[in-house]
């Protein structure tokens, strides 16, 4: 198969809790269209979930977009804000800002920066109050080794 | 362990999925935080959990999760029935706890799936780029 | 059956050792779930608390409800002000690696939990 590259924009709407994972099931459904290794699309997949979910309850709304090459696939997550306030905090395990009531949608676990880190072979955050937060996470196609 | 034989082992009721009552489940999971569920390592892993909203069906799809049990006798909302049909996934209700359910199906064989232990931040290196 | 057989037959970390009696708290049941607000709800007095949750409002709602204990599983550790504040109101805290699933299923099996229902 020809490689073309396949480049995915979709908006993430803010506080809509029960709609978490909506945008991800798309891409997913989008990629194993396109043919792309099913390990490759679980990685992804899992990541924008965790990164749809962060930007539906601690953003304002932002783009999570996914561009396919052949060698890899490179997820950006943008939100408009208002940024993570304690970066090291949240990438610890089990650490949540989420208030109790996001529980019932499933919120809170405190293991979405540690979900994003274990399944990308690259993640940048970068983030800071007032402004919003950019990640950047990429997945190589042709790495072999299963991170699980 | 097939989706039939937990139906009947939980006394619960299959409302999504009738189609795959003969198809094997290996291993079970219980979770009611989606990032947790996000952390699960293996394929062919059911999910027991007490979320009734339209996510549990998604991280499934993402997951490929061949079935959820919802479990409390927690009913699921038209939002979890309708994208659960759409994605082909069954879906159980049983009125036991998630405590009774896991002890249920573990007694009957089913597998734990393995764990991912993440270290704190503090013991790693090479933590973020800022 | 007392938590100090099953602590040991489970191999269990305890995370709060200074609790005078802990060994003896008697425990019939179980409840799991990662949800404060459905615990306060429906966890049974004297259950042990099994969850992946180890934040700090975790012992008030175990206190609340008189939980036997709480369980932390994954590999989980709470943080030092969630040890001392367990201390202070007399929950015992304690720690497994192995996921929620297999150690709900192997303490389901060591109170026969089936059998006695």
């Amino acid at each position: 198969m020809d490689e073309q590259k396949l480049r995915l924009v979709y908006r993430v709407k803010p506080m809509d809790l029960a709609s978490a994972g909506s945008v991800s099931s798309q891409i997913k459904v989008e990629l194993q269209r396109s043919g792309i290794e099913d390990d490759v699309v679980r990685r992804v997949g899992i990541i924008c979930f965790e990164a749809e979910m962060n930007m539906i309850l601690y953003s304002v709304g932002g783009k999570l977009k996914v561009e396919v090459n052949s060698d890899k696939v490179e997820i950006f997550a943008e939100d408009e804000g208002p940024g993570i306030e304690d970066l090291n905090a949240a990438m610890e395990p089990g650490f949540s800002t989420a208030p109790p009531w996001a529980q019932d949608y499933g919120f809170g676990a405190g293991m979405g920066f540690p979900n994003m880190k274990l399944n990308s072979d690259v993640l940048e955050v970068d983030s800071k109050p007032g402004t919003g937060t950019k990640i950047r996470s990429v997945v190589y196609r042709r790495n072999t080794d299963e991170t699980c | 362990m097939k989706i039939r034989e937990i139906v009947e082992k939980i006394d619960g009721k299959l409302i999504t999925g009738e189609e795959k009552l003969d198809e094997d489940v290996a291993r079970g999971f219980a979770a009611d935080l989606l990032s947790d569920v996000l952390a699960l390592t293996e394929e062919s892993t059911c999910l027991i959990t007490g979320i009734t909203g339209p996510q549990a069906v998604r991280v499934a799809e993402v997951l490929n999760i061949p079935l959820i049990i919802i479990a409390r006798g927690k009913q699921p909302s038209k939002a979890l029935v309708e994208a659960a049909k759409v994605a082909s996934i069954p879906v159980i209700l049983t009125d036991k706890t998630v405590f009774e359910t896991c002890g249920i199906l573990y007694s009957n064989g089913m597998k734990p799936c393995k764990i991912k232990i993440f270290q704190s931040v503090s013991d790693e290196s090479d933590s973020f780029k800022d | 059956m007392k938590l100090a057989e099953i602590i040991g037959t489970l191999n269990l970390r305890i995370f709060t050792p200074g609790i005078v009696g802990f060994e003896d708290v008697e425990i019939k049941g179980g409840y799991v779930s990662d949800l404060l607000s459905d615990v306060i709800a429906s966890l049974a007095k004297g259950d042990i608390w099994i969850t992946i949750q180890k934040h700090f409002n975790i012992v008030a709602v175990a206190k609340l409800k008189d939980a036997g204990a709480i369980l932390i599983t994954k590999g989980f550790e709470p943080d030092k002000n969630t040890i001392d504040k367990a201390n202070e109101e007399g929950v015992i805290l304690l720690g497994t690696e192995l996921g929620t699933f297999e150690i709900t299923g192997k303490l389901y099996n060591l109170l026969k939990y089936g059998e006695s229902k």
